[in-house]
């Protein structure tokens, strides 16, 4: 389950989006939910979006997922432009509840896709039991979801995503709807599931902690109509843990700067020479 | 975010979209019904074209006895509606204030309902023959499940912390159905109203087609024996056009009484 | 203890019954009323009546009937309906027209359906067709429109289209709704098919009963009526039956739903 990796992994652009814009419009009135997002992500880079609410990050993750077509700009994935879902592509949303289909059992919900891609069983079977492993759910293959807990279900989404062999993760702020403890858990799963694989990930999260303690990098959304107001390198070590990342004082810095960003962005902050249209 | 504000605009646009696409349909409908057995499609001797079907029901419209037989039909319906209306909802209350009722008529009510009222069609044309009363019995029979099943349904949803917060603080019977069963109720009840609406004119028309007493369904059976097709398919429009006023009108009493859209409710079978 | 428990679910499920039935037994023992004759004599007739070649001429060409409408209309009314429910346009379109139809009561169109197909099996079944078509699209429709909008996200993610997006998504997602309306055309269809054969029949469990009101053989009118009760209340059992074993999964997210889950 390897991600594809082509030279240097820092290097190679695995996804560009330029000049994104989305506009809604309809009887005179039109809304200018983002205004210009550009920015990349390497391969195999953990990239984290923050952002108040109202700064249409979900509309961002759907532009960029191809499920919204945008009013302006473009998003390019691994050099081919986005114009709907492509194939190298798995998203994990926020409502697990309602993301898996409650009546096919884990298995199934996970192999579904890979149905799809018509892969032969004997991989279906190896992909399947591999990712549900690696998401430690190797017991409830049978189960159905809505006899599993909520942390549970998203892990099967994260398995079905896994095991599609994306080449980039969108996660929508997935454990948003799940309590403290296991969300504790479902990052340090991710970031497990980051390094093993090597696959690219783009998380969308309302949580600055999250965000500080999972990403490489993080970029800061500015409210609507949205622009990126910083792209923050994280420096933090890469061995990370919930006690002693959390506790570092680099932690600490970097998550007042961000939580001090975001708070102007609440405010109205918009980019300096930004025309007011 | 933007995405309420755009879904209002979308909204306003698609209202007027969706006004003219229904237009399309009704016009496309009566086009087919026209121009089928004008092209030869079907044989106009079975289906008249739109246009002489309009034609009878203007005419019809003009003969007394259409009127008579209109009000004897909506005469059935309401007096049997109001019936099993009163019947229902007391019956369902009662019964669904007391466990130990509920329990006990169970099984009876499971039995009895899935027996269909046509079933009750000989009975009646024996008793009172081609009167009112027949009509009643069948109208009555079938719309008072209607009513009662989902008053029952209501019941069962009463919050049961505010059932017990009514016994603790003592409660009479009659208070408890006053003050915790029956504002939950209501909303029940006025999906088997409308429910029982429908039925209460589909079976008012099936009696008198098939027992004969006065009514639309009669007038049909009389265009039948007298071989006047335009005119059958008239009745039939009339029947569709009551059908569906009787069926906004319920739904807009329901809507009236309750401010949120009512949740799905299963419909119950005739 | 736990026999003490099914003998009183017992008790409760069979007692209002039994003392029903007991009352109309002692009620009507006596009974020289012409309409109401004795219970007694009702449950005499009933095996008179039935247990024999009846069952064959009369009550399984009816439930033949049935079985050719009520699968007919369903087949219809799945594949119109999930055109319609996945199609706004097309819903908009004909939602004014079908519901100009389904207002229109089914036993009226007996009459015109004599018109196009006689008097034999194609009209009965033909009446059926047209009475219990409609809660079945009518609820497909509904069911097909409902679908969750995460889960359209998801297919349209990893890419399920086509005749598996339908198999896999749209039809399941539908299918609690829809049985809602295989119900209701269930009991729809047992009417009709009473009625058609009421109109105009040689056979069948209508056409016995209305022989018999009209030879005035009110008892044996009364173990067809009561026929027909036991009818209705069996196929309903099985409908149910079949139901649960379909919609386990279903039942299943409620309940765990209900749970606070």
């Amino acid at each position: 389950m390897n991600a594809h990796a082509s030279g240097s992994p820092r290097t190679a652009a695995m996804l560009d989006v330029a000049g994104l814009r989305k506009v809604y419009s309809g009887s005179g009135r039109t809304i200018e939910a983002i205004r210009d997002v550009t920015f990349t992500v390497g391969a195999g880079e953990l990239v984290c979006i923050v952002g108040p609410s109202g700064a249409g990050k979900t509309t961002l993750l759907k532009c960029i997922a191809g499920l919204l077509p945008p009013s302006g700009g473009k998003v390019v994935l691994e050099g081919q432009a986005v114009a709907g879902p492509p194939p190298a592509m798995a998203v994990v949303f926020q409502e697990y509840g309602r993301s898996l289909f409650p009546w096919m059992t884990v298995r199934q919900n996970v192999e579904l896709p890979l149905r799809q891609k018509r892969l032969p069983a004997a991989r279906r079977e190896q992909l399947v039991g591999d990712a549900l492993a690696a998401v430690d759910l190797a017991d409830a293959h049978g189960a159905y979801p809505w006899q599993l807990s909520g942390g549970m279900q998203q892990r099967v989404a994260i398995a079905r995503a896994v095991a599609y062999e994306p080449h980039v993760l969108l996660m929508d702020e997935p454990f948003a709807a799940v309590d403290a403890q296991t969300r504790a858990d479902l990052e340090d799963l991710i970031r497990r599931l980051w390094h093993r694989l090597k696959v690219t990930v783009l998380f969308v999260t309302h949580d600055i902690e999250e965000a500080v303690y999972l990403g490489e990098r993080v970029l800061i959304l500015s409210h609507a109509p949205t622009v990126i107001m910083e792209d923050v390198v994280i420096d933090l070590p890469d061995e990370r843990s919930q006690l002693e990342t959390r506790s570092l004082p680099r932690f600490s810095e970097l998550r007042k700067h961000v939580y001090a960003k975001i708070q102007l962005a609440k405010q109205g902050w918009r980019p300096p020479g930004e025309s007011k249209t | 975010m933007g995405d309420s504000q755009r879904r209002s605009d979308a909204g306003f646009r698609a209202k007027n979209l969706a006004w003219m696409q229904a237009s399309i349909g009704l016009i496309g409908f009566a086009a087919v019904l026209e121009l089928a057995p004008q092209l030869g499609l079907v044989s106009p001797r079975y289906l008249p074209p739109f246009s002489v079907i309009a034609a009878a029901l203007a005419n019809e419209l003009q003969q007394a006895n259409f009127w008579a037989a209109l009000a004897f039909t909506m005469r059935s319906w309401a007096i049997g509606l109001t019936i099993s209306v009163l019947a229902g909802a007391s019956l369902g209350i009662l019964i669904g204030s007391s466990a130990w009722l509920q329990a006990v008529t169970r099984s009876t009510i499971e039995f009895l309902r899935p027996i269909p009222s046509v079933a009750l069609i000989p009975v009646a044309i024996l008793l009172f023959g081609t009167t009112l009363q027949s009509n009643l019995v069948l109208v009555i029979y079938a719309s008072f499940w209607q009513v009662l099943v989902q008053v029952l349904s209501g019941v069962q949803d009463v919050d049961p912390v505010a059932r017990e917060t009514a016994q603790s603080y003592r409660f009479g019977h009659w208070a408890l159905i006053r003050h915790v069963i029956w504002p939950t109720t209501l909303p029940y009840l006025m999906t088997g109203i409308r429910l029982a609406a429908s039925v209460a004119l589909i079976l008012a028309i099936t009696a008198e087609l098939t027992i004969g007493t006065p009514g639309l369904g009669r007038e049909l059976s009389l265009a039948q024996s007298g071989g006047a097709v335009a005119v059958m398919y008239a009745y039939l429009i009339v029947m569709g056009l009551i059908g569906v006023l009787v069926n906004v009108a319920a739904r807009g009493l329901e809507r009236s009484i309750m401010p949120w859209h009512p949740s799905l409710r299963s419909e119950q079978p005739v | 203890m736990k026999g003490g428990q099914t003998l009183r679910q017992a008790g409760l499920a069979l007692g209002l019954p039994a003392a029903l039935l007991a009352t109309w037994w002692i009620a009507s023992s006596g009974s020289a009323n012409f309409y109401f004759p004795p219970l007694q004599t009702i449950a005499q007739t009933f095996v008179e009546v039935w247990v024999s070649p009846r069952l064959l001429d009369d009550v399984v060409p009816s439930l033949a009937r049935l079985a050719a409408g009520y699968f007919g209309a369903v087949v219809l009314g799945l594949l119109i309906g999930i055109p319609i429910g996945l199609s706004r346009a097309l819903r908009n379109t004909l939602e004014p027209v079908l519901e100009f139809l389904r207002a229109i009561p089914p036993p009226a169109l007996v009459p015109i359906l004599i018109l196009f197909a006689g008097i034999g099996d194609t009209m009965k079944t033909l009446v059926i067709v047209s009475g219990c078509i409609w809660p079945v699209l009518l609820n497909t429709v509904e069911g097909v429109r409902g679908r969750d909008e995460v889960l359209e996200d998801v297919t349209r993610c990893y890419r399920i289209r086509g005749f598996a997006r339908l198999w896999h998504f749209v039809i399941p997602s539908a299918s609690p709704q829809m049985f809602t309306g295989l119900r209701q055309a269930l009991s729809i269809g047992i009417i009709l098919m009473v009625i058609s054969e009421m109109f105009a029949a040689s056979n069948g469990l209508g056409f016995a009963i209305i022989q018999f009101e009209r030879s005035f053989a009110v008892a044996e009118m009364w173990t067809g009526i009561i026929m027909l009760g036991l009818i209705g209340i069996g196929l309903a059992q099985v409908f149910r039956l079949v139901e649960r074993r379909m919609l386990a999964w279903y039942h299943g997210l409620r309940q765990s739903q209900r749970a606070g889950g």
